[in-house]
């Protein structure tokens, strides 16, 4: 699709609107409908649109596959990683009541820092399974 | 403090190992942190079973939520048996792994077949610990996935169609299970089993538990290869990687039968379910089918991998025969074997992990005489098919010993012959490998092969003797099925 002016020129336009959608679904989900797994999606769908129209060379510019197999346990991780602080500072697994000065915002960071993480691990994963359909040749 | 957190650490060694494997990107490091990951394990599950056998049930809140919010970790003397099953056959499935994967996963591959087992392992113990009927469902789920990876792991083409076919049953079986955990839910309002139990006696109506008995238990069904259900298992076991072979043959099914007894005997209240449902007869039905039919058709698979496979669904039959009895005597046996086949079933994998390293084939025809190249793993497969059979002095003696008892007990004077008869089945299936493997005139691949290193040797000598032992002193295990069959009864010991 290198010769089609329309098509790359409006995807042009939508990519840093649908990445800016992203980040507003993450950091809502705290007060509303959203949070990481719907903004990794989306995310995920903006690069996904730069492939189709661009090609798969060009799509793994920008994120590579070496990057994508280090985010896609990273995000766990980070999720694993917020559960065990609370672990540290005496609670159980996955409470968050100490992560800050009182439970209330404790809470919020704990939610917060994991939404990070699920948003690292759907996002990549979502652009992994497209490579790997996009990268399928016929043998 | 440590010990109070022993319930998640169970389930954060093995995750946290397949998140470093997979960051290690290099097969030696995953290995290793595979082998360290699943050690912590073990040694997690006997402190945990410590701590049971001590204080009781335990109970762990995650983030600190009451039951009724949150999701509650409950480890009682039934899951504590089954998690120290899992665990101890994780530690020595890594061990024997090493080699085994070297030789049959592209070597880009083998990190991520580390990460998978340990994310099956983590599935597996969480299924196992969780007091939670929807979490079960998710770390069943996590489990599954990873096992469909492991399976279409195999060298072998037919391991992708194996993989895939699994991957439709088992979603198929998940999704029972999920729809009658939502029925549950429905007239319950919660998703603790605990709390299930309690609220049960307010329902007026039992028809949404009917609908939700039948779907649990065939979704479970699916899941365990439940004798009509079954036909998913074979080509799974016969394509998967060798060592996925055996920690899938001796746990993913075994998990699956504690889940069912689980809700057959806290939630469903024993053979007959709500509504009048005769389950236990169904299950007795569908057990000596199981026993019979599966057995036979071992007997005519020249794959040894599929003659362990069809077997394993033949042994499924005694063990959820010892729980369709519904007596401690039936329910012990039921559970004896279910720790047994496991370490049986293990060794015997193991063995044929070792033969396809060394002689490049599970063909039956192709083996004549590889006993007396490899005379120590074929003695263990050997071990591991008398344990199958049930001759007095291995551990599936003691088992099927029980189960005889408890059948006696139960009235069915005529299930105690069947379960015999059943058992010359197995002698039929095991005598021809034996037979073919140390009395026929050694072959091509048999002269062209060697024993097998023992790094592989040892954990495989771990389960097969651990076999004859249980068959000797069978009382350290059948002290364990013993407190797990009556605290599902709730008979007091």
């Amino acid at each position: 699709m290198r010769l089609d002016v329309v098509l790359r020129v409006t995807t042009k336009f939508m990519l840093a609107p649908l990445l800016l959608f992203a980040l507003y679904v993450q950091f809502h989900g705290d007060y509303g409908p959203g949070g990481g797994f719907q903004a990794g999606v989306i995310a995920a769908a903006a690069i996904i649109l730069y492939g189709l129209i661009n090609g798969l060379g060009p799509a793994q510019k920008i994120v590579p596959v070496g990057l994508l197999e280090v985010l896609i346990p990273g995000g766990v991780l980070i999720y694993v990683g917020v559960g065990i602080a609370g672990m540290l500072l005496g609670d159980n697994f996955l409470d968050y009541n100490h992560l800050a000065h009182d439970s209330v915002h404790g809470q919020e960071w704990g939610v917060f820092l994991v939404e990070i993480g699920v948003f690292l691990t759907v996002f990549s994963t979502m652009i992994a399974i497209y490579y790997a359909f996009a990268g399928r040749r016929r043998s | 403090m440590i010990t109070h957190h022993l319930p998640v650490l169970l389930i954060l060694a093995p995750l946290l190992g397949a998140i470093l494997a997979a960051l290690s990107r290099n097969g030696f490091a995953a290995w290793l942190i595979a082998l360290v990951a699943s050690a912590l394990t073990a040694a997690i599950a006997v402190a945990l079973l410590w701590r049971v056998q001590a204080e009781g049930v335990i109970s762990y809140r995650l983030g600190g939520w009451a039951p009724e919010l949150g999701i509650e970790y409950r480890v009682d003397a039934v899951n504590a048996l089954i998690v120290l099953l899992v665990g101890v056959v994780a530690l020595v499935t890594m061990i024997f792994a090493r080699r085994s994967v070297l030789a049959e996963i592209i070597p880009e591959r083998v990190a991520w077949f580390y990460t998978m087992m340990l994310l099956c392992i983590a599935g597996l113990l969480g299924m196992a610990v969780t007091g939670d009927a929807f979490n079960a469902f998710v770390f069943l789920e996590i489990s599954s996935l990873s096992t469909y990876t492991l399976i279409a792991l195999g060298r072998d083409r037919r391991a992708l169609v194996a993989a895939y076919q699994y991957l439709i049953v088992g979603t198929i079986g998940a999704t029972f299970y999920v729809i009658g955990v939502g029925l549950i839910y429905l007239v319950t309002g919660t998703l603790n089993l605990g709390l299930i139990v309690e609220r049960l006696g307010a329902i007026e109506s039992s028809r949404a538990l009917i609908v939700a008995e039948a779907f649990i238990v065939a979704g479970i069904g699916l899941k365990l290869a439940l004798f009509p259900l079954h036909a998913w298992l074979p080509n799974a076991y016969a394509y998967a990687p060798s060592s996925a072979s055996v920690l899938l043959a001796s746990t993913a099914t075994k998990v699956a039968v504690y889940l069912l007894a689980r809700f057959l005997f806290t939630v469903f209240g024993g053979d007959v379910g709500p509504g009048g449902i005769p389950i236990g007869a169904i299950l007795i039905v569908l057990s000596v089918a199981a026993m019979f039919l599966a057995s036979a058709a071992a007997v005519f698979q020249n794959d040894v991998k599929r003659i362990l496979a069809f077997s394993s669904v033949g042994q499924i039959g005694y063990i959820t025969l010892g729980l369709a009895l519904v007596n401690p005597t039936g329910l012990t046996g039921g559970l004896l074997h279910l720790f047994n086949h496991a370490l049986m079933k293990g060794a015997a994998f193991m063995a044929i992990g070792a033969i396809v390293l060394r002689a490049g084939t599970a063909k039956l025809d192709e083996l004549s005489g590889i006993g007396r190249v490899m005379p120590w793993t074929v003695a263990a497969l050997t071990v591991a098919g008398l344990g199958l059979i049930g001759v007095p002095g291995t551990s599936g003696f003691v088992s099927k010993y029980y189960l005889i008892l408890g059948a006696l007990e139960a009235g069915h004077g005529w299930l105690a012959i069947l379960i015999v008869a059943s058992s010359f089945i197995a002698v039929l299936y095991v005598g021809r490998f034996v037979e073919v493997m140390w009395f026929r005139e050694p072959a091509q691949a048999a002269r062209e092969s060697r024993e097998a290193p023992l790094e592989m040797l040892l954990p495989m000598w771990v389960l097969a003797g651990a076999t004859i032992w249980f068959g000797l002193d069978a009382e350290g295990p059948a002290a364990l099925a013993r407190a797990a069959a009556n605290a599902l009864l709730k008979v007091a010991p």
